[in-house]
């Protein structure tokens, strides 16, 4: 349990994804089974254990502290988990050994409500205060480590030298603690064979157009689609079992009951999850994220945002695994048997012709319909193929909205930016104009080269009215302050922030040095572009 | 005699009447008494100052040899008489050379405690618990969130971040006096060897330090090259905490920042400092100590200044101890 404890406390305090990676491979590296596939259950969110409530924790402390002192420490600490771990009477007992990580999973595992407080307490006499909080996060859900489930997969990968694509499609059909898997990646014996049905199937991914990249290209060689603004997910159904994947390989079943429960035929689907009805009416980004990150969907939720999907592609019909045929014939098959499925709940994404480059600039600039966000290019030719292969695929964007905005709030980054002020918060004018005042919209930290970066810092150094902790308040006034163009993907309204929009994917495109802080942009600017 | 009568606090600091002097006064006075060189604790600028010799020296390195316009030492143990009123210093484990005075008139005798601690530390003498009718107690970690784990335990994890993380270059934060003599020789007791860089801010005090015979092992100064690729690779920095966030740390290589600080306990306060890497590691008592030591100083009555007064003030009721907040200002809690 310790190693788990500290990898835990080594993690949430690593700014970089790379440092995270060496911190989990070397964890896989020198833990043993089945220790090591319960840590890889715990951080991809694979274990629940229901018997355990943060309220039961509260009781047990308060029958061994004084309860004055305990509200000093937990008001001081600020956080529950963390507080009680800290001030657990310590065991003089150095006779019991702590517990091994795979002893408290699989005590966890079998705990009755009845029983738990007794079990739970035995187990911190047991344990020093960075295990207890181990404990107690796992016990109780949610790690928050800043560590996704994909990036533990990555991790694997490394650590084993396999492509994540190879674990992904395995993920679904293993159990913790895992052990054949570790197996595999060691060396020590075959790739695990999956006997569960409707499995992930890494998806295929499309690089940006770039500069130049298109002159080079036969637009003959291409067909092109829209490119819908919803989430990109995959639709599985084998031998009855039915399952929705993220584009990651989350299982988002449970999300989405409406979609799969319509979903009869024994295929893997490849496409745009959107609200509304096909050919009725297609919902913006912002409706669907009423359906998002749920674990659970109301009747009342299924009626007003109901989902279809938007099929792009065919990646297996019964025990045919269609991956290898080129994109065209996929496409051909997709487009015969869609046709047995619910019309409210599956349609085809429709084809864009065109004849050259240019024709196909024109219908970019204006999409039929206000949720198409650009086009995506697929070789006619094109094998389905895992990860981002470059040449095959292409997005081509609509162009980003801008607005010139002006630096309010600059924050310390993290590792190796820790010694700049890298993340800005920036604001636009609002109320009448000679009295207007600034109002935050935003917050971006990339999108500068190291170079401006420098300067930002010097200029936040040269300009700070005050000072709370890592951020800095800039002088921000019509007279003086730093405009910066700020590019955006897309407006929804928000009641969280003050202005009352919320800026999808933001970035600095530009540094207006040039630009008098009083011309940056007013809120009203903004609010024209929210869509309905 | 009223406690009250023999100490007291006062805007300046902990005032006694009878001896007409303070106790790490805030302010400049007459008479001073200094239990330890910590700048909050020692400070420039009083007339007449008495401490152990060590502590003066340390006043003399910081301040210049003109810091007062008289000076005396006193030995641990030692008993001097200033008007009717006798003091002695016991040492105290925080620093090199730090001192809990005793102060006795009339059969009543206080015992101020400056700033201690219990855990074993091989850069100063151990603490020495002292008997008195009032103790007067630190209490910057004052809860019983506050334990202390085993000081090598966590050296240890720095070491084994060095092998780890090869090509980043470790920056510890630790405070010049005491905290970076005490993390440099316990890294050297867990067995590091290389020579460890040091920040300027920390070169005169790691000098006396070892020419009071402290082993530190090999030091250089951390910004004496210029133009290094890769600086600090795989190196131990040790620098004052002040320098997380600075332009001075861009010079490294891919620093990782480090803090040895009793408060790095916290999560949230090493995330706020943007530490990658936190070291429990203080030169003040923890919950365990204080509630320990006021014990083994068999006070009827207690005195809990700079930090968490109210917890420790809380147990002392719930253990039939008589016990008030003193409410001195001007230190530094947050400083370790």
């Amino acid at each position: 349990m310790q190693r788990f404890a500290d990898l835990l406390d080594r993690l949430v305090l690593t700014p970089s994804r790379n440092g995270k990676l060496r911190l989990l491979a070397d964890y896989f590296r020198t833990v043993p089974d089945p220790d090591r596939g319960y840590a890889l259950a715990a951080l991809t969110g694979g274990l629940d254990f229901p018997a355990v409530k943060p309220a039961m924790l509260r009781t047990l402390i308060s029958e061994r502290m004084d309860e004055v002192l305990f509200a000093y420490s937990y008001d001081y600490v600020g956080d529950l988990a963390e507080t009680i771990s800290l001030v657990w009477p310590a065991s003089h007992d150095s006779e019991t050994p702590p517990p091994a990580l795979s002893e408290i999973v699989e005590t966890l595992a079998r705990l009755g409500r009845a029983e738990a407080p007794t079990v739970i307490a035995g187990l911190l006499d047991r344990l020093d205060p960075s295990a207890r909080f181990a404990l107690i996060k796992l016990a109780t859900g949610g790690l928050r480590i800043g560590v996704s489930a994909r990036l533990a997969k990555q991790a694997l990968a490394a650590f084993g030298d396999r492509d994540v694509g190879e674990i992904e499609e395995l993920w679904h059909g293993l159990e913790p603690p895992y052990e054949t898997l570790f197996a595999w990646l060691e060396g020590k014996a075959e790739k695990p064979v999956s006997a569960a049905r409707a499995l992930y199937r890494p998806v295929m991914l499309a690089h940006p157009v770039g500069e130049g990249d298109l002159e080079k290209l036969d637009p003959g060689d291409y067909a092109a689609e829209w490119k819908w603004d919803g989430i990109r997910v995959q639709a599985a159904c084998e031998d009855g079992v039915k399952r929705l994947y993220s584009r990651t390989g989350d299982d988002i079943s449970g999300a989405f009951p409406d979609l799969l429960a319509e979903f009869d035929a024994e295929m893997t689907l490849d496409g745009e999850l959107l609200v509304g009805n096909p050919g009725l009416k297609t919902g913006t980004f912002s409706d669907l994220q009423q359906r998002l990150n749920r674990k659970t969907v109301s009747k009342k939720m299924l009626a007003e945002y109901p989902v279809f999907l938007r099929c792009y592609d065919l990646l297996q019909i019964g025990d045919d695994d269609l991956r290898a045929l080129p994109f065209a014939e996929r496409r051909a098959i997709l487009q015969n048997e869609l046709p047995a499925l619910s019309e409210h709940r599956f349609d085809l994404s429709p084809m864009v012709g065109f004849s050259g480059w240019e024709e196909l600039e024109e219908k970019r600039r204006n999409p039929p319909h206000p949720v198409i966000e650009g086009v995506m290019l697929k070789r006619r030719d094109s094998a389905y193929v895992p990860g981002r292969p470059k040449g095959p695929w292409f997005k081509w964007k609509r162009d980003p909205f801008t607005v010139d905005a002006v630096l309010m709030y600059a924050q310390r980054g993290h590792g190796k930016r820790s010694s700049y002020y890298s993340d800005y918060t920036f604001g636009v004018w609002r109320g009448p104009d000679d009295a207007p005042e600034l109002v935050p919209v935003g917050k971006a930290y990339f999108g500068f080269t190291d170079e401006e970066l420098k300067l930002i810092d010097k200029y936040v150094r040269d300009n700070t009215v005050e000072r709370f902790g890592p951020v800095r308040s800039v002088r921000a006034e019509p007279g003086h302050g730093l405009v910066l163009e700020v590019a955006f993907e897309g407006l929804n309204r928000s009641t969280r922030h003050k202005s009352g929009v919320a800026m999808r994917f933001p970035r600095i495109s530009r540094l207006r040095w040039d630009k008098p802080a009083a011309e940056a942009d007013r809120l009203e600017t903004l609010m024209a572009l929210l869509a309905d | 005699m009223k406690p009250h009568d023999l100490l007291h606090p006062r805007p300046a600091g902990l005032y006694c009447p009878p001896g007409d002097f303070y106790i790490d006064p805030v302010r400049p006075v007459e008479r001073a008494l200094i239990t330890h060189g910590h700048a909050d604790h020692a400070r420039a600028g009083h007339r007449h100052v008495l401490a152990t010799g060590q502590t003066l020296d340390i006043m003399e390195l910081r301040y210049g040899a003109d810091f007062a316009e008289s000076r005396q030492a006193l030995a641990y143990g030692e008993k001097l008489s200033i008007d009717g009123v006798t003091v002695s210093f016991h040492p105290a484990g925080h620093v090199l050379g730090s001192a809990q005075i005793a102060v006795e008139a009339n059969g009543l005798r206080i015992v101020a405690s400056g700033d201690y601690k219990r855990h074993p530390d091989a850069t100063c003498a151990p603490f020495e618990p002292v008997r008195c009718d009032v103790f007067i107690t630190e209490a910057t970690f004052g809860l019983p969130v506050f334990v202390h784990p085993d000081p090598l335990n966590e050296i240890r994890r720095l070491t084994a971040s060095l092998a780890q993380f090869p090509e980043r270059a470790h920056i510890v934060g630790a405070y010049s006096l005491g905290k970076a003599q005490r993390v440099i020789g316990l890294l050297r007791a867990a067995g590091h060897d290389a020579p460890i860089l040091i920040h300027g801010a920390l070169a005169k005090l790691c000098n006396y330090y070892q020419g009071q015979g402290i082993k530190l092992g090999e030091l250089a100064p951390a910004t004496d090259e210029e133009g290094i690729v890769d600086r600090g690779a795989g190196q131990i920095i040790v620098a004052p905490p002040s320098v997380f966030g600075e332009r001075w740390t861009r010079r490294f290589a891919d620093p990782l920042n480090v803090f040895a600080s009793g408060w790095m306990r916290i999560r949230q306060r090493a995330r706020q400092r943007g530490v990658e890497l936190p070291l429990i590691l203080s030169d003040h008592a923890d919950w365990n100590e204080l509630t320990a030591t006021i014990r083994e100083t068999e006070a009827g009555e207690v005195w809990v200044t700079h930090g968490r007064e109210e917890a420790i003030v809380r147990w002392c009721e719930l253990n039939g101890i008589a016990a008030r907040p003193l409410n001195l200002v001007g230190y530094e809690d947050e400083a370790e």
